[in-house]
C-alpha cells in the first residue's frame, strides 16, 4: 500500500491517532527531560513511576468510582514518591558522576515493578475509560475515540500550564538558570538542592499523570513501564535534552511517524522511531531544540 | 562447651554430610536404573514473564495429577514427582533448563512449554536424546516431519484445528468479510493459514490482513484502516497482552458496531485482563471450566482443583498442565514401565477422558485429537466472578480437522 493510493481522510485521521500517540510521549518525555536538564540524572525508573500512576489511579478508581479524582491523586502520589526517592537515594549520590543514580534508579525500577507484581498480581487489572467519554464522534473526517481527543486537549493543558510555570514564574527563572549554572544560583543565597528536590518530584508526578492517562488504551499491567521508557528516551534525545519545546515537538514527531508507518509499512513501526532518532541526530547533534546547559 | 569443640563437631558432620551428598546422586542414579526410584517428570515452564500467570497454573494443575497418581498406588508403589523450572520464556533458557533436567536430573519424561518457539526448543533437545516430551503448548510445527520425533507428543491444541472450528463457526453466523489483525510470528501466521483453510469452505472474502509487531502496546495506528473497509469480522490473531490491548482499542474505535470480535484463541487470563471490551468476543478454547454442566469428568477434575486451591477453577492453560502429566502418567500404568520405547506404543494406544471428554492421540503425528470449544466472553450478566464465558459451542474430536499426515510430512496414514 502506498500513501497516494490511501485517500485522504483516511490519512488525515491517521495524523490525529498520531498526535493522540504522541500525546503521552510529549508527557513522558517532558519529565524525564526536566529532571535530565536540571540534575544531569537519566532516570532509568520513569518507566515504572509511569506503571504505578497507572495502578495507583486504577486502585483509587475501584474505591471512588470516579476516574478525575484518579486523574488528580495518581501524579500526586507519584510526585510524593518522587520526593521521597530524591530525598532518600539521590541526594546521597551528588557529586559522584552521572552513573551512580543511572544504576541507582535502574534498580529502583526493578524493585517499583515487583512490588506492584506482589501487590496486584502478574495478570494486570482492566481499565475503560470513565463512561462519559466512551464512544466515538465524528470529528468531520470520520469517527475518532472520545477519550483521545479528550487525551489531546488534556496533555495541551498541561503542557501550557508547565510552559507558564517555567517561563513566567520565580520558580521557573530558578529552574532556567538552575540548568545553566547550579554554582552561581547558589552563590545568589538559592537553594539549589530544594530545587532540584521540586523538580524530581515534578517529573515523576508527570509519568505518574502519563500513567493513568495512558491505563483506558492499554488497561495496566507491570510492564507497561518497558516499552514507555524507551520511547521517552527517543523523544528526549530528538527534542533535545533538556528542552521543554523539544519533547512537546518530538513526542507529536514520534507518535505521526508511528502512525504513519503502521498504516504504510506494520513491520518497520518499531524501527521508524529509531530512523527518525538516527536522522535528526546525524543533523542536530543536540537534538531538534537543544542547546548546552539551558532549560525552556 | 568451648568454640573449638563446637567447630570440630562441626567439621566431621559437615564431612559426613558432603560425602554422603556427593555419593548420594549416584545411589539414586542406580536405584532410578533399576526402576525403583521415583518417576520424575520435568516441568519447563515460563514462572517468570508475560505468561506467568498461566504458567503457575499449569504447575499446579500438574501437581494434582502427581497427588492423584501417588495416592493410588503409582506405577506398583514407584511414586512420581514433577520438578519444575523456568524457561523464562526464552528458547535458549528453555533448552538449558530441558538439558539439565536430562542430563543433571535424570527425568523420565518432559511435559510443559508454553510458547511455540520455547516448546520447539524444548522437543528439539528432548528428541536429540531420546527422552518423551508431551508439549503443553499451541503449536502447528512441533506435528510436522521435519520438528517431530517418536518421542513427540502434543496435549494442546494446534493452532491449525482451534483457528479452523473458530472459523467454521464464526464465518456462516457473522459474514464473509474478513480482515485479519495478526501478531508478526509463526503463532500468528499459522493461525490466519487455519482460518483462511475454513474460510474457503465458505467463501469468505479477505478484506485486510495487517501484520504487527510482537508485543505491540498501541493498535490505534491500524484501526481506523480497518473500520473504513467495514468488515463483518475481525480476526485477532494475537495472544496474551497483545490480544488485550488490541480488542480494548478496537472497541474504543467503536469497531463493535458492525463487526464480530473473534479471537483464535480466548484466553480466561485474556478476558480477566480485558474485562468489559471482551464482551461478545468470540474465541476458541481447549478448556473452560463451565463444561463441568455437561462433562462429568471435568467436573471431577474441576472439584479436585477447588477442593486443593481453596476454591479457585482451573484455567485453559491450567487444565493442560493437569492433562499432560496425567496422559503420561496413565500412560506408564498400562505400559509397566516408564521406559521410552514401552512408554510410546502405550501413549499412542491411550483413549483417554481425563477432564474434557473423549481424545487420544493421532498415531503419526501423535497430535492429541480432542474437542475445540467456542466460547463468547460475557461481562453484564455473569453470575459470579468466575462465570466469565459461556460457550456457544463444541467441535467434536475429529482428525477432520487436524491436517492430514500426508500434508505433515509423515508417510503413514
Amino acid at each position: 500500500m502506498t500513501l497516494a493510493s490511501l485517500p485522504l481522510t483516511l490519512v488525515a485521521l491517521q495524523v490525529v491517532t498520531g498526535i493522540a500517540l504522541g500525546a503521552i510521549y510529549v508527557l513522558v518525555g517532558i519529565g524525564l527531560s526536566l529532571i535530565f536538564g536540571l540534575m544531569n540524572i537519566v532516570n532509568f525508573a520513569h518507566g515504572a513511576f509511569f506503571m504505578a500512576g497507572a495502578y495507583v489511579g486504577v486502585f483509587l478508581y475501584g474505591y471512588t468510582g470516579n476516574f478525575w479524582v484518579s486523574l488528580v491523586v495518581a501524579p500526586v502520589a507519584i510526585g510524593l514518591l518522587g520526593l521521597a526517592v530524591e530525598r532518600v537515594l539521590i541526594r546521597p549520590l551528588y557529586g559522584r558522576g552521572p552513573d551512580d543514580p543511572l544504576l541507582l534508579t535502574f534498580g529502583l525500577a526493578y524493585v517499583v515493578v515487583e512490588s506492584v507484581r506482589i501487590l496486584f498480581g502478574l495478570t494486570g487489572l482492566p481499565f475503560s475509560a470513565p463512561p462519559p467519554l466512551r464512544g466515538a464522534v465524528d470529528i468531520g473526517i470520520g469517527y475518532f475515540p472520545l477519550y483521545r481527543l479528550f487525551l489531546i486537549g488534556f496533555v495541551g493543558l498541561v503542557v501550557l500550564g508547565l510552559w507558564l510555570l517555567i517561563e513566567r514564574t520565580r520558580f521557573g527563572l530558578i529552574i532556567r538558570a538552575g540548568a545553566r549554572d547550579p554554582q552561581i544560583v547558589q552563590v545568589l543565597g538559592i537553594d539549589i538542592g530544594r530545587v532540584w528536590l521540586a523538580v524530581f518530584g515534578l517529573g515523576c508526578a508527570l509519568a505518574g499523570l502519563a500513567g493513568i492517562l495512558a491505563a483506558p488504551l492499554q488497561g495496566v499491567t507491570p510492564e507497561m513501564g518497558v516499552p514507555v521508557l524507551a520511547e521517552a528516551f527517543v523523544v528526549t534525545v530528538v527534542g533535545g535534552m533538556g528542552s521543554l519545546a523539544g519533547a512537546v515537538l518530538a513526542g507529536l514527531l514520534v507518535g505521526i511517524v508511528v502512525a504513519m508507518t503502521s498504516l504504510i509499512a506494520p513491520d518497520l513501526t518499531k524501527m521508524a522511531i529509531f530512523a527518525v532518532m538516527a536522522l535528526v541526530l546525524l543533523v542536530r547533534p543536540r537534538g531538534l531544540l537543544g542547546r548546552a546547559g539551558a532549560f525552556g | 562447651m568451648t568454640l573449638g569443640f563446637d567447630r570440630r563437631r562441626l567439621l566431621t558432620g559437615g564431612a559426613a554430610a558432603a560425602g554422603l551428598a556427593l555419593a548420594a546422586p549416584a545411589l539414586l542414579r542406580h536405584a532410578r536404573a533399576e526402576g525403583t526410584g521415583p518417576i520424575r517428570i520435568g516441568f519447563p515452564v515460563p514462572l517468570t514473564g508475560p505468561f506467568g500467570a498461566e504458567a503457575n497454573d499449569q504447575v499446579r494443575a500438574a501437581q494434582i495429577a502427581v497427588k492423584e497418581f501417588n495416592a493410588a498406588g503409582g506405577l506398583g508403589g514407584r511414586l512420581a514427582e514433577i520438578l519444575v523450572r523456568d524457561d523464562k520464556l526464552n528458547p535458549g533458557e528453555a533448552a538449558t533448563r530441558t538439558l539439565e533436567l536430562i542430563e543433571k536430573d535424570k527425568v523420565n519424561v518432559l511435559v510443559g512449554g508454553l510458547s511455540a518457539a520455547v516448546t520447539l526448543s524444548i522437543n528439539n533437545v528432548a528428541r536429540g536424546r531420546g527422552v518423551i516430551y508431551n508439549s503443553i503448548s499451541q503449536s502447528d510445527a512441533i506435528t510436522e516431519a521435519k520438528d517431530f520425533g517418536r518421542t513427540t507428543f502434543h496435549e494442546a491444541l494446534s493452532p491449525h484445528m482451534t483457528a479452523g472450528a473458530v472459523g467454521r463457526y464464526v464465518f456462516p453466523r457473522h459474514g464473509k468479510r474478513v480482515a485479519f489483525l495478526t501478531a508478526d510470528y509463526a503463532y500468528g501466521h499459522e493461525m490466519v493459514r487455519g482460518f483462511r483453510r475454513a474460510g474457503a469452505a465458505f467463501g469468505i472474502e479477505v478484506v485486510s490482513d495487517v501484520r504487527h509487531p510482537i508485543g505491540a502496546t498501541d493498535y490505534s495506528a491500524f484501526l481506523p484502516m480497518i473500520a473504513s473497509l467495514r468488515p463483518d469480522v475481525l480476526c485477532l490473531c494475537n495472544f496474551g497482552r497483545d490480544q488485550v490491548v488490541s480488542v480494548q482499542q478496537a472497541t474504543e474505535f467503536g469497531l463493535k458496531q458492525s463487526t464480530k470480535l473473534v479471537a483464535p484463541v480466548l484466553l480466561l487470563t485474556a478476558r480477566k485482563a480485558g474485562g468489559e471490551a471482551f464482551e461478545g468476543v468470540v474465541g476458541g478454547t481447549s478448556y473452560y471450566w463451565g463444561l463441568e454442566e455437561t462433562v462429568p469428568s471435568a467436573r471431577a477434575f474441576n472439584d479436585k482443583f477447588r477442593a486443593a486451591y481453596g476454591g479457585a477453577v482451573p484455567s485453559d492453560y491450567g487444565a493442560l498442565g493437569y492433562a499432560g502429566v496425567r496422559s503420561v502418567l496413565e500412560a506408564a500404568k498400562l505400559a509397566g514401565s516408564v521406559e521410552t520405547d514401552r512408554l510410546v506404543p502405550a501413549l499412542e494406544a491411550l483413549r483417554a477422558d481425563f477432564y474434557k471428554g473423549p481424545q487420544y492421540f493421532r498415531t503419526c503425528d501423535h497430535q492429541s485429537v480432542q474437542s475445540v470449544l467456542i466460547v463468547e466472553s460475557k461481562f453484564r450478566n455473569q453470575r459470579t466472578p468466575d462465570d466469565l464465558f459461556s460457550i456457544v459451542h463444541a467441535e467434536a474430536p475429529d482428525e477432520a480437522g487436524l491436517r492430514s499426515c500426508a500434508e505433515l510430512g509423515h508417510r503413514q496414514g
